[in-house]
């Protein structure tokens, strides 16, 4: 048997022969190479015969073998096995005998094999329900971990070094100024727009330096700034965290007696929530010289006059929320960014799905949080 | 008409920067050598290594794969010598996201027309020759050390390459899993006329399977011996003697 519309050069020839001593020879001759399109190992299966219990093999033909070969012997023996033939491999090639004996030499692991085919959509809703109320302890759990952690730290207990502390800070700070800066002014702008279009109607556009000031200083400025450090600072913090975690760094810290809460994720902790209020203060501030800018260029309110809107409409209250705000979200995403990074899995992708998890449990968790604070602010009527 | 060797280095410099790892190295390995670059550690056996494969252009010289000048050529040529190698990473470098099989079947799917049915038969006879027989499905991340590079060295293999580069392949195995790759090198370069470059400084399969050799000196930066191993052993320059009996003999 040769296949159909073969290259000559390329093709792989098989035959069948009875021997004289009864048994039933299998020839194998010309390329048996995986470009030569090998057959399938079931089209050559021979015909249990009438006394033909015996296969022997002749490759004297045979020009080149490669894996192919071997894969096709593999599936072919078996059968053959299964069919019942008592089957001679002296005829195949040394190497071939050699590499087919390695390949057998350690048993498969069945009970390592895993059940295949796809899980119904009950089934995932499920075990997505099982792992939300399964993680919940979890962070219960990581969340008291940091608790016990500030308690060492205030008794002068918690092993860490400042000067990770003082990289921290830097870190988060001052690197972050400019997308601060960035974000807070277009925000600002959108703001002082928005504002500027509604009060006309009433001719009341000087009420844009109360709308930007308070709206900054008070909400927006703490949210956007939450948001923008739970992408940049939160996402690196799960990485940073997730790679140690993969690296056994964590577990050497474990194994040495010192706490990675206390060594990893207090300095990050502490750095947050110390810069994330000033951050906010920041972007506030940028966000009100957005709308002066604004109101000074597109509606003529005159520089002096917005300043003195601004003073009159700001208390220091709006500072206080403001700057909890922005302590709380601090927080938060310093929480999820270390929570999701000490979860993390020992794999590159494992890092990748903490650091993106740490920005969707921060943003969720600030949006929480923002709701809670405004409840309970608006009832204190702060 | 004489045939090309498979590899064929002259007058190679890597550096990083102005820092010279390693210069002047000038070597041959003929097909069906087993043939083991070794050296203490950080003497630049892994940056050679880089060279080789194309992941780190030399300062100077050149590296040769059946008379082609690797650096000297088109990236597409580039691209089709490379298809003649299998590269074992010291680590696997397997693919996180994908299953030991997908791992394997990558370079099927991508450079051969077989079938998937067929692709699938390989992948489980090349995880058998390595001993991971029924591992299909795992990730590499639920696998021990040892077992990431036997998936590896499958992967390697996985397009019956003409070259084996394999980093450091017996590291980190117990002694019996060692021997058992050692046997399968051989059985490769015997039956299959596979060319493979060892990267290590493992005595045992220095002075086991290697036919070939060339010794990197960290001091001197450049090579200090090549030829048999057994024989450098015998009769080679003092640093590798001291080196291929773990100092016994100073």
């Amino acid at each position: 048997m040769t296949p159909a519309g073969a290259d000559k050069q390329k093709e792989w020839r098989f035959k069948t022969r009875r021997s004289e001593d009864g048994a039933l020879e299998l020839l194998f001759s010309g390329r048996w190479r995986l470009d030569a399109g090998l057959p399938d190992p079931a089209q050559l299966l021979p015909e249990p015969g009438a006394g033909m219990r015996r296969l022997s093999f002749v490759t004297t033909g045979l020009v080149a073998w490669d894996s192919g070969f071997l894969v096709f012997l593999r599936v072919f023996l078996r059968r053959c096995r299964e069919h019942g033939f008592e089957v001679d491999e002296k005829g195949l090639p040394a190497g071939v005998r050699h590499l087919l004996s390695m390949a057998a030499a350690v048993p498969e692991q069945k009970a390592a094999r895993r059940q295949s085919g796809r899980r119904g959509l009950v089934f995932e809703l499920g075990a997505a329900t099982l792992a939300f109320f399964r993680g919940a302890p979890a962070m219960l759990h990581f969340l008291g971990e940091i608790i016990l952690s500030l308690g060492r730290l205030f008794r002068g207990r918690a092993r860490f070094r400042l000067s990770d502390l003082w990289w921290e800070i830097e870190e988060v700070g001052p690197r972050a100024l400019a997308i601060v800066s960035v974000i807070s002014f277009l925000v600002g702008l959108i703001l002082a727009y928005l504002g500027a279009d509604q009060l006309r109607l009433v001719g009341a556009q000087i009420f844009i330096a109360d709308l930007v000031a308070i709206g900054m200083v008070r909400e927006v400025g703490a949210l956007m700034t939450g948001i923008i450090i739970a992408g940049r600072t939160g996402a690196a913090f799960a990485a940073q965290l997730g790679t140690m975690q993969v690296n056994e760094e964590i577990d050497a810290f474990r194994t040495l007696g010192i706490s990675p809460v206390d060594f990893l994720v207090l300095p990050r902790m502490l750095a947050l929530m110390l810069m994330v209020p000033i951050l906010t203060l920041y972007a506030g501030f940028v966000g009100m010289l957005a709308g002066l800018l604004v109101s000074a260029t597109i509606f003529d309110i005159g520089v002096f006059e917005y300043y003195t809107e601004t003073l009159r409409a700001l208390e220091l209250k709006h500072f206080l929320v403001g700057l909890s705000k922005g302590s709380v979200y601090g927080a938060m995403v310093a929480y999820a960014g270390c929570l999701r990074g000490m979860q993390c899995g020992r794999s590159a992708e494992s890092v990748g799905e903490a650091a993106t998890s740490a920005v969707v449990t921060a943003i969720l968790l600030i949006t929480i949080s923002a709701s809670i604070m405004t409840i309970i602010y608006y009832r204190l009527g702060i | 008409m004489i045939e090309a060797p498979a590899i064929e280095i002259s007058d190679l410099t890597m550096a990083y920067g102005d820092f010279v790892i390693q210069r002047d190295l000038s070597f041959t390995v003929n097909k069906g050598d087993i043939f083991v670059i070794m050296g203490g550690n950080g003497c630049g056996k892994t940056t050679l290594m880089r060279a080789l494969i194309g992941l780190q252009r030399p300062a100077m010289g050149t590296v040769l794969y059946g008379g082609e000048d690797f650096w000297g050529v088109f990236p597409a040529e580039q691209e089709r010598l490379k298809r003649r190698l299998g590269i074992m990473f010291q680590g696997g470098a397997l693919w996180s996201s994908l299953t030991l099989a997908e791992n394997i079947a990558l370079p099927l799917k991508e450079y051969t027309a077989l079938s998937l049915g067929r692709i699938a038969e390989l992948v489980s006879f090349k995880l058998a020759l390595v001993g991971l027989a029924g591992f299909e499905d795992f990730y590499p991340a639920e696998l021990s050390g040892g077992m990431k590079k036997r998936a590896g060295l499958a992967r390697a293999m996985a397009l019956d390459p003409d070259i084996l580069i394999i980093d450091e392949p017996s590291s980190g195995l117990d002694p019996l899993t060692a021997r058992r790759l050692d046997d399968l090198i051989l059985e490769l370069k015997d039956s299959l006329s596979t060319t493979v470059v060892i990267i290590t400084h493992e005595l045992a399969s220095i002075l086991g399977i290697g036919t070939n050799s060339v010794f990197l000196d960290a001091e001197a930066r450049t090579m200090i011996n090549t030829g048999d191993p057994r024989e450098a052993l015998r009769s080679g320059d003092p640093k590798v003697r001291r080196f291929l009996t773990r100092g016994a003999e100073a």
